[in-house]
């Protein structure tokens, strides 16, 4: 990331998304969450509240959840950003949204993606307990499932994840 | 609920920074993770007209241990800070703090100092720095000045920095013998605490007496409070005999809160009398 010097109403930045460079020109005011969704066409990323409690946008952003309705877009220049889209062929993703689907961890699946990518943003996820699953999704809101069926579909596939050898070992 | 129109800066010096936030031009304000700054903005009850973000400011992140004091610099990530164990192996207290600020994904963007600075009264952090007699560094066109966490709090979302000060960095004291204790009662996992307790306990060499003691209470007031009255009453204690009971009751007559949040002002009296009695008793034993 670069110094702006002089203040600017709109701002060269570069970015990384889904392991592709973005070059754009962003104004100060634009939220992450518009510039995937509206310029970048990556609709995975929902608008929820708008104001970092749903956790429907969140991302990874150098690898870290993020929520990107209370990020600034000139705020990651520089940065990677991974969108739900960015993990479509992703081993670990697909069997998490296949437990989803067998345990029946969504309805109308708007918040779906948002829990997918907070749970995306977890490195190690042996012998984690229901109350530290329950911890880790306190910050996305879901309003068809009460949460139950939620955390079962997580503790199912990372106990899956935790019996397999991993790879390089 | 997206920010108004505003200008972005993004300086390469904490000088240079000061000069934009400090020029009275246009009313400026400082972006550190934005996770507090931001969600403002979107309800426009923010309406900064130039955001000076410090991302390029060198020598404002990380933590440092100097003997038994940490010093963390401001943009310090409060997930960074959480997880460090040489800084959870001699003070506790800041990762008990920590995993109980947002959630973990606005820790993995909040910085420590936007925390401190943002002085949300029912914040964690500040409590912190009062129970850890915490000095903030802020630095001005003048040069650096060191503010006492005591006299950095004035009133909701309101600190002593001046408009062209930035906090550069806070220092927590951690005194050989101290204990630490933290407790905080909220609805919900992530939600602003309706109370909350932040603790040190100073002993002296036989474990015996509570020589000193410094104890925070946090969300039951219009800034993070000293509780003086409970400070007395645990000064000179025996852990034999720990005054908890009298320590609690005054709690609950020191502060003045207020009903908010379908909360009555009786609620959290005995709120923070449940709390100090939960958390001192868990320092104790």
């Amino acid at each position: 990331m670069k110094p702006v010097s002089r203040p600017q109403d709109e701002v060269d930045i570069e970015l990384i998304v889904n392991g592709e460079a973005v070059r754009t020109r962003s104004p100060a005011r634009r939220l992450l969450v518009d510039l995937l969704r509206d310029e970048l066409d990556l609709t995975a990323t929902h608008i929820g509240c708008e104001h970092g409690i749903c956790g429907a946008c969140t991302v990874l952003i150098d690898g870290q959840a993020a929520r990107s309705c209370i990020t600034l877009a000139v705020t990651v220049d520089g940065c990677a950003v991974t969108t739900l889209e960015g993990l479509a062929d992703d081993p670990d993703m697909k069997e998490m949204q296949q437990s989803f689907a067998e345990h029946h961890a969504l309805q109308c699946g708007f918040c779906t993606p948002g829990f997918l990518m907070t749970l995306a943003g977890v490195n190690r996820c042996d012998g984690a307990t229901d109350e530290r699953i329950r911890e880790l999704i306190s910050g996305n809101l879901c309003r068809c499932t009460g949460y139950q069926h939620i955390v079962e579909a997580v503790r199912a596939a990372w106990d899956a994840r935790s019996e397999r050898p991993s790879p390089g070992s | 609920m997206k920010p108004p129109k505003f200008a972005y800066v993004r300086p390469a010096s904490i000088e240079e920074a000061i000069g934009f936030v400090g020029d009275g031009d246009r009313f400026a304000k400082v972006i550190a993770g934005g996770q507090s700054l931001v969600p403002m903005m979107n309800f426009r009850l923010a309406r900064p007209e130039l955001l000076v973000d410090l991302r390029c400011v060198p020598g404002l992140s990380g933590a440092r241990i100097a003997g038994r004091r940490i010093d963390v610099g401001a943009m310090t990530i409060q997930r960074e800070l959480e997880l460090a164990d040489d800084v959870h192996a001699l003070c506790p207290l800041l990762r008990a703090a920590l995993v109980h600020v947002g959630h973990q994904p606005t820790r993995n963007r909040g910085t420590v100092g936007g925390s401190l600075v943002h002085a949300d009264p029912a914040a964690e952090l500040p409590a912190v720095a009062l129970a850890l007699d915490g000095e903030m560094i802020a630095r001005g066109p003048s040069g650096s000045r060191t503010i006492k966490a005591e006299n950095f709090y004035l009133g909701p979302y309101t600190s002593a920095l001046a408009d062209d000060e930035i906090l550069v960095e806070v220092r927590f004291s951690m005194p050989a013998g101290t204990r630490t204790g933290f407790i905080e009662f909220a609805r919900r996992a992530g939600d602003f605490a309706l109370g909350g307790v932040a603790a040190a306990l100073c002993l002296d060499h036989d474990v015996t007496t509570i020589e000193d003691a410094r104890i925070a209470a946090f969300g039951v007031g219009s800034t993070p409070l000293r509780l003086r009255a409970v400070e007395d009453a645990l000064r000179g204690g025996s852990l034999g005999a720990p005054p908890i009971e009298p320590a609690a009751r005054v709690g609950a007559e020191e502060i003045s809160p207020i009903a908010s949040h379908g909360v009555s002002e009786s609620y959290r009296r005995r709120l923070i009398a449940a709390l100090l009695r939960r958390v001192l008793k868990e320092m104790i034993d």
